[in-house]
């Protein structure tokens, strides 16, 4: 091994300095993993096995019962459909003011492109806080409904930039010749540009739904008391705050309340799962998008 | 002699419409630009800078039935209050502690580990770290939450499994009921969720380095080490310091939704954070114009830090955000 370092040209400590790197990340790789594929396992295995502990990546005693009894929950599918609801409308809305936004602003000739930026870039920094906007939806009567979860995030800014930031490198040329071939403001954006950004877009529409999907917050705050409106985050929460947060005793409940088949902590491992499971199916197809609609936003600003 | 003032008076009403016309003329081009534009600007007012309006409650006594002209005003008194009050210092401390702990963390790591993996030249390994590390981003804190209960937990939770085993500990500690290590159990679970991710913008500008500058480091015979410290970090200089200056005016934004999902009753002089201050002041107890204050009062620091940092920054450096 030396010989060919030798010839290669590379030095003993160069070698050692690669294999402290590839130990390095591959330990940083294990720890991320582990705990996803620890739950996992503790979610497929016999919930009465699992009390015994020693579970760590593969299940022991598979069983499908957690499943089963998280199936049998009604909220929890009213729950999916609300959070697929909304991640769906949430992520179009907010995709299309961000690209129409974005066009306007990159588009040289508009006039009230100084003032639209300026103005957008303002709320990125200055919000009123969590009263005054609760006293807004209460006020719009918006408390108890369906809208509260994609109304108000509709416009963001950040977003806005990174669109901007990529019709930028658009060559100007393509839109004036379509203009010349009769083509209006809206047609350019809708037929011509929009197509172009697509990488952009699916960042965004990424974001978007990232965003929608995992939110709980708002949920607890203004829907709290509505079953019909419930999210499946929020669900999560209340089970996981339901017998370890508030309860303030970490010892007994875990193993006081287990059923004759099925124990609430690996019931909360298969909800875990459940929850996790539509968001982290898509995120490796749109990796390449993200990695570069990241970069250039948030480099360029 | 009426030649002149005539000329001038006739110049000036013909520039002044002409000013308006070619306005409008630009305005009836840009139609549908403003029609694309407007309604989300206004969507904007509505949810951003309406509520701003909100904070003319922090001066008066709130009360649900009056109008804004109907409420009493009362100055300064909610803010006197508060800065009276002294949950607001501990929460103020928790807030500032929390948020340093994950600047600091928050800027070396994800550095450290986009450096690692930048060393890496074998590309299915790089592209599968990689593909990992981002991962946790993509869970709620929910999740997240449920995750670092169940890791820490006393009955089979992996971390006193490990300790025990290890014989660091001799029995499985209660990590989440003991007030002292929330700080850290907080700033780790970030850590462990977005490194990956925040390593996304330094890996892309270290991939833009000239390959000209390793070769002739190597020339020099510098070793590994001394190219990352020499030429890599130097190079993606400007993108660090535009990052912290962006995070350094959200540092009291830490958010609260690690804190409210990891926080129990048992730890609660540590896990209390501004917003979750606001929130039970406001939404739990109904004391909406004293939460409003608190409210300002987080903007107004946020904003102070923002110009703070961008200052100081232009000054010791070439780079700033504006």
């Amino acid at each position: 091994m030396s010989a060919r370092s030798i010839r290669r040209g590379v030095s003993r400590s160069e070698r050692i300095f690669d294999v402290l790197i590839y130990t390095f990340l591959i330990v940083a790789a294990f720890v991320t993993l582990y705990p996803f594929l620890n739950v996992l396992a503790i979610s497929l295995n016999d919930s009465t096995d699992s009390v015994r502990g020693g579970i760590t990546i593969f299940p022991r005693q598979f069983s499908l019962d957690n499943y089963k009894a998280i199936f049998t929950y009604d909220t929890l599918f009213t729950g999916f459909k609300n959070s697929l609801l909304r991640t769906l409308i949430g992520s179009v809305l907010g995709l299309l003011s961000a690209s129409m936004l974005a066009y306007t602003l990159a588009r040289r000739d508009f006039q009230g492109r100084k003032f639209v930026s300026t103005y957008l870039a303002i709320t990125m920094y200055v919000t009123a806080g969590l009263i005054p906007f609760y006293i807004l939806i209460k006020d719009l009567h918006m408390m108890n409904t369906f809208a509260v979860y994609v109304l108000p995030g509709i416009v963001s800014a950040f977003n806005v930039f990174v669109v901007r930031s990529f019709m930028d490198g658009i060559p100007y040329e393509i839109q004036e010749s379509a203009k010349i071939d009769g083509a209006n403001d809206f047609t350019i954006y809708w037929r011509i540009i929009l197509p172009m950004t697509k990488p952009a877009l699916a960042t965004i529409g990424l974001f978007l739904a990232v965003g929608q999907w995992n939110s709980w917050f708002d949920t607890y705050l203004y829907n709290g008391s509505s079953e019909q409106l419930t999210t499946l985050q929020f669900e999560l929460v209340k089970v996981l705050q339901s017998t370890t947060n508030n309860s303030g005793d970490y010892r007994s409940p875990n193993i006081s309340q287990i059923t004759n088949t099925v124990s609430p902590d690996s019931v909360k491992m298969a909800i875990t799962i459940f929850v996790s499971v539509p968001i982290l199916l898509v995120y490796p197809f749109l990796q390449r998008y993200f990695v570069k609609g990241l970069t250039l936003g948030s480099v360029k600003g | 002699m009426k030649a002149i003032p005539e000329s001038g008076t006739s110049a000036v009403v013909e520039s002044e419409p002409s000013k308006i016309s070619k306005f409008l003329k630009r305005a009836i081009q840009n139609r549908y630009l403003y029609l694309m534009s407007l309604p989300f600007v206004a969507w904007a007012f509505l949810f951003t800078y309406y509520p701003l309006w909100g904070w003319i409650m922090a001066f008066q006594k709130y009360k649900p039935k009056l109008s804004v002209w109907e409420r009493e005003w009362v100055g300064f008194d909610n803010f006197r209050m508060l800065f009276h009050d002294d949950t607001f210092y501990l929460v103020m401390r928790n807030t500032l502690a929390m948020s340093f702990m994950s600047l600091i963390a928050g800027f070396t790591i994800p550095i450290i580990f986009a450096l690692l993996l930048n060393e890496v030249k074998q590309m299915a390994f790089k592209k599968t770290v990689q593909t990992i590390s981002y991962l946790p981003h993509f869970v709620s804190w929910a999740v997240v939450a449920g995750i670092v209960s169940k890791m820490l937990s006393t009955d089979n939770g992996a971390i006193n499994d490990l300790l025990v085993w290890v014989g660091i500990i001799d029995e499985p500690v209660q990590w989440l009921a003991k007030g002292h290590y929330f700080w850290g159990i907080v700033t780790l679970s970030d850590v462990w969720k977005e490194t990956g991710w925040n390593a996304i913008i330094y890996l892309a500008a270290m991939a833009g380095i000239a390959p000209e500058l390793y070769e002739a480091a190597r020339v020099d015979g510098a070793s590994r080490i001394r190219q990352m410290w020499h030429i890599t970090l130097p190079s993606i200089r400007p993108t660090i310091i535009i990052l912290m200056i962006l995070s350094i005016g959200n540092l009291i934004n830490i958010g609260f939704e690690k804190q409210f999902l990891l926080g129990n009753n048992l730890v609660v002089d540590y896990s209390k954070v501004l917003d979750l201050y606001a929130l039970e002041y406001g939404i739990k107890i109904n004391r909406i114009s004293f939460a409003t204050a608190i409210n300002i009062f987080n903007s107004v620091v946020a904003i102070i830090l923002l110009f703070t940092a961008n200052g100081l920054f232009k000054r010791f450096s070439k780079e700033s955000v504006f």
